[in-house]
């Protein structure tokens, strides 16, 4: 690791005013990618800004319709959240496979989406549930905010506070989680809004990042059940191929993993 | 056996300070003085070193030197070696390229290091060898065995033309072909075996501190074997003569062979401390220990078993490609050859053998002896066979095997080996009964109600451990002889110190070895410690690896104990006034037997020690050593039987049931047993699933972190249902086998043959993953 100087800020405001100071400051949340890649060299900002430890951006929320996870919540808070569990059951599902136990107490929400892997877990959450990113400056649609392979809407020094997440009539997520990295190999959020709108999401399969599903989604739309899907065909280009599974196997992922989806869904 | 003699449950000794982080690692010595090594390693897997730039670096923040591998050949000091000769079939001896620790001219794999910084500190001697300009001259590069020995395939050493280490044979070709030629049945199989990164938990680590006015380097590094590498570098590298060299390899943290071997990195610290007059520290990350800790396995086979009408097995043909990396690595050459083929007839009688293994340079990193170390790959491959076998002739495969069994010992096989004893019915009725291999059919046909497809697949391994008699070893190239030394000291309280050359990084050791000392003399194994891992300490030792400690380690220690005793004796009997023939060693004392006359350990090594009345011409002290040389290999051998289910879907596959039947010989203590066979179990079932070390075809590593290399998790793995079936080994007297690699050695063949067996379909490669799993269920 390159040195670097570690600011652990105690507000939002206090956070976005370090970053203005610095040259080039990166926004620690968690820092379950930033680390290591920092260890490896790869990243050497000037100053590490801490959001980890801002009371304000932790915490979930259920009120109404709506699930409200603060942006510093670890994965395990909202896996064990009896809030989580009761309104979007599938989301806590979700946050209970990330990596694994020790990413799982450090890593966060704010982090997660903010980092944008293509292989993530959250992003198929928030776009498959239609959520919502607050940042310290603007509200920003789920569809809106991922923008492509480790790239999101958010502005340069921009901080995301919390996601909030309309709470759905039934949803359902299934993983095939990635032998070595328990990243999705591919993954499948399925959501059925209370207006009656089908969204399927799918990530770890596509070469530009989390996607919406249409070919599913239109299946589903017919017949929400498993068998719906027995004759949707996932076209394999475009999707990701590495030793752990071509494009091929990805596309077969993506309807088997949505029929899991759609079979767990409450 | 006592409650903490042979065969008890002995919680390990070594735990406590493992458990509560007071191990005492490489990396955890500091050294007044110390300085920090960071390699510059080559990011091509081939190419010219045209120039080495290190003006900049030098006028960095605390930095010593910066020292290249031009000055290691400036300075003499040798290329690295391979002590096993092996002879082609056509007489020549195999063809060994140049390996200098930090190359000179040529770099032949990504991550050989060029030149190395020494600074004050780790960080910064890595930000000093960012400044360092490598200038290379990039070279067509071939990562696969079989583009490396096509004509015009990118060529990497001048030795060896066609890339070629050797072509060697083993066997009667002429009574294999006879015994094809009138076969009723020909089996045939092509199986890859992958290639598999280390990954001991503790990198690789080595300080290396030379101290001026003595001449005298001390080094302490994560070695399997101190006094091996103390020869190696003294013998061969014009570092140091060995008096004027102390190996010490304190704790280490896990070796699975990858640390027997002796790297670039301990030669150049060694090297370096002289020049730069302060010690010096280097510690491997991950990243450096995917790239150049040996890799294991990498064969590329086709076979073939001929059967006659009744499914005996008449013969098998073997041709088998052995990637061996960019160097061959210190043992690397034993390991495909005479590690692998004569292990060629599993547990079966096969009357004619013949095997064809040709060794193979690649850009890639150096393959050496990996946990089980030739015999995974043989049992995998006969294994495999067997399998395809009973499914060509449409017999049961347990039942195959029975047919086949060698059931009278000692049994010579065609290929050298010579099975001392062995039960192979008792180990394969044991595992088929605590699988319920009768119940298999409607448990399969339920699980097919259920989406599912269940497979079963049984594994009957044989091994050659206990490695190895000396003088055999020496006869088939063996640079080394392979016996182990042993000396007990008894202290004149009457503790006792028992150093070995054995070398423990996990098993066990400290605890096991005591074991035999407790129950020959009745006192708790908290009166004895173990030393080992210092070569100022303890006399030449050979080393652990080949599951030999107990078996040859351990018998050195008997040997040494039966001299201490036969001593011991005669000085109670001198202070008992009795007969030396009638004095019995029990709970600590020396009674004359059938007496109430006694004396206690302590006053009997009092005795020796004080020399006021010890009998005529006794010299003071009781301390004795042994060297014991194995008359034989030791022969351990099981069954695994795997019982899974695929998921059509995915291809993921889930565990339903493992269960082993293993044959170690007497078991000093069944926990650590099981624990060994346990790790070998996973790293079988690794290999099987989820381990690979990939390169691209430019010899790019693909594998190079926990990221991409799947290593198996504690969840990726089911509970095993261990038991045993003994026979003792009659090669040595406490008749032990060993059980260091069995698992390793077994599993995999045992997980393929089941997964093949669910989906109905045989060709499939390891590791099978769900990618591959499901594109095989889909084939056409």
């Amino acid at each position: 690791m390159y040195q670097t100087t570690y600011h652990r800020a105690s507000s939002v405001d206090e956070a976005a005013s370090l970053f203005g100071k610095s040259s080039e400051a990166k926004f620690l949340s968690g820092g379950q990618t930033l680390l290591p890649v920092m260890k490896q060299r790869l990243a050497s900002p000037s100053d590490v800004i801490d959001l980890g430890k801002i009371k304000e951006l932790i915490g979930v929320e259920a009120a109404g319709d709506t699930l409200t996870i603060k942006a510093a919540t670890p994965h395990h808070d909202v896996a064990t959240s009896e809030a989580a569990k009761k309104a979007i059951p599938a989301l806590a599902y979700l946050a209970s496979l990330i990596g694994d136990p020790a990413v799982r107490y450090r890593g966060t929400i704010g982090g997660s989406i903010a980092n944008n892997d293509p292989a993530a877990d959250y992003p198929a959450a928030l776009l498959a549930l239609g959520a919502t990113v607050k940042t310290n400056k603007r509200s920003i649609a789920a569809e809106d905010f991922f923008k492509g392979l480790f790239t999101t809407a958010l502005e340069d020094g921009e901080i995301i506070t919390a996601v909030s997440f309309p709470v759905p009539a039934k949803a359902g997520y299934a993983k095939m989680r990635h032998p070595a990295s328990r990243f999705a190999l591919t993954a499948v959020f399925v959501a059925q809004t209370k207006s009656g709108e089908i969204r399927v999401a799918a990530t770890g399969a596509s070469q530009s990042g989390v996607m919406r599903v249409g070919a599913i989604e239109a299946a589903l739309k017919a017949n929400w059940s498993p068998s719906a899907l027995d004759s949707v065909s996932i076209p394999a280009s475009g999707l990701l191929a590495d030793i752990h599974g071509a494009a091929e196997y990805r596309a077969n992922l993506v309807k088997v993993m949505a029929q899991r989806a759609v079979a767990s869904a409450s | 056996m006592g409650v903490e003699g042979i065969g008890a449950r002995v919680v390990r000794k070594e735990d406590k300070r493992f458990i509560t982080g007071k191990g005492r690692y490489v990396d955890d010595i500091k050294l007044v003085g110390m300085t920090h090594a960071h390699f510059i390693r080559s990011p091509h897997a081939h190419a010219k070193v045209k120039k080495i730039d290190s003006s900049a670096a030098l006028k960095m923040p605390g930095v010593v030197a910066v020292l290249t591998g031009q000055q290691l050949v400036d300075d003499k000091v040798g290329n690295l070696i391979c002590g096993w000769a092996i002879t082609s079939k056509d007489g020549s001896p195999m063809k060994m390229g140049a390996w200098p620790a930090m190359a000179p001219e040529t770099v032949r794999f990504v991550g050989q290091a060029v030149a190395v910084v020494i600074a004050d500190s780790k960080n910064l001697a890595r930000d000093a060898a960012e400044a360092v300009v490598v200038d290379y001259e990039e070279l067509p590069a071939v990562a696969d065995v079989h583009a490396a020995i096509k004509s015009g395939a990118p060529q990497l050493h001048p030795e060896a033309p066609g890339n070629q280490v050797y072509d060697w044979v083993i066997g009667d070709e002429g009574a294999t072909d006879a015994a094809f030629a009138k076969a009723a049945n020909v089996v045939k199989l092509d199986v890859t075996n992958n290639r598999l990164a280390p990954n001991a938990m503790e990198p690789r680590a080595a300080i290396a501190d030379y101290d001026a006015a003595e001449e005298h380097f001390t080094l302490y590094t994560t070695s399997q074997n101190p006094h091996v590498a103390r020869l190696v570098l003294s013998a061969f590298y014009n570092i140091a003569p060995e008096h004027k060299l102390r190996v010490i390899a304190p704790d280490v943290g896990g070796g699975f062979g990858s640390k027997i071997f002796i790297y670039p990195e301990e030669m150049v610290a060694l090297w370096a401390s002289k020049k730069v007059g302060r010690p010096v520290k280097w510690t491997g990350d991950r990243t450096e220990a995917f790239l150049t800790d040996a890799h294991g396995r990498d064969h590329v086979t086709h076979a073939e078993m001929a059967f006659d009408a009744n499914n005996r097995i008449t013969g098998l043909k073997v041709k088998t490609y052995a990637n061996f990396g960019a160097y061959m690595s210190l043992f690397s050459s034993s390991v495909p050859t005479y590690l692998y083929a004569t292990l060629l007839s599993g547990q079966y009688n096969i009357p004619a053998i013949h095997a064809e293994v040709i060794g193979v340079y690649t850009n890639t990193t150096p393959v050496d002896a990996y946990r089980g170390a030739g015999r995974p790959e043989a049992s995998y491959l006969i294994e495999r066979l067997m399998e395809t076998a009973a499914r060509q002739l449409k017999v049961d495969p347990a039942q195959l095997r029975r047919t086949n069994f060698i059931t009278q010992f000692p049994h010579q096989t065609p290929v050298i080996m010579a099975y001392d004893t062995g039960d192979f019915n008792a180990s394969l009725d044991a595992a088929m009964k605590a699988i319920d291999y009768a119940g298999f059919p409607a448990r399969k046909a339920k699980a097919k109600a259920d989406g599912k497809l269940r497979g079963i697949g049984v594994s009957c391994y044989i091994e050659a451990c206990g490695i190895a008699p000396s003088k055999a070893v020496g006869s088939l190239g063996a640079g080394v002889g392979l016996w182990e030394s042993a000396e007990v000291r008894v202290n004149p309280v009457g503790t006792i110190e028992i150093l070995t050359g054995s070398h423990s990084h996990g098993q066990g050791h400290e605890t096991t070895f005591c074991q035999l000392v407790a129950d020959r003399l009745g006192i708790p194994i908290s009166q004895v410690s173990i030393v080992h891992g210092d070569t100022d300490k303890v006399q030449f030792g050979m080393g652990t690896y080949g599951s030999r400690s107990a078996a040859v380690g351990l018998t050195a220690i008997l040997k040494a104990m039966e001299k201490m005793e036969s001593k011991a004796k005669k000085i109670a009997a001198h202070a008992l006034e009795a007969s030396e023939a009638d004095i019995v060693i029990e709970n600590g004392e020396f009674k004359v037997t059938g007496t109430d006359k006694a004396i206690a350990l302590p006053m009997v090594a009092l005795a020796a020690y004080t020399a006021h009345n010890l009998p005529d011409g006794m010299e003071p002290g009781l301390k004795e050593s042994a060297f014991y040389d194995p008359t034989n290999f030791t022969f351990p051998a099981g069954t695994y039987i795997c019982e899974l289910e695929v998921d059509p879907g995915t291809g993921k596959t889930s565990f339903v049931n493992f269960v082993a039947a293993d044959d170690f010989g007497r078991l000093i203590n069944p926990m650590i047993v099981e624990g060994q066979v346990h790790g070998g179990l996973v790293q079988g079932i690794g290999q099987a699933l989820l381990e690979h070390a990939v390169y691209d075809a430019n010899g790019q590593p693909v594998t190079a972190s926990f990221m991409d290399y799947a290593m198996p998790r504690a969840d990726d793995v089911p509970s095993f249902n261990l038991s045993h079936t003994t026979t003792l080994c009659p090669g040595n007297p406490l008749g032990i086998k060993g059980c260091g690699e069995a698992g390793a050695i077994g599993a995999s063949a045992a997980v393929i043959n089941a997964i093949t067996d669910a989906i109905g379909k045989n060709n499939l490669e390891m590791p099978a993953t769900p990618d591959r799993v499901w594109r095989t269920i889909h084939a056409a």
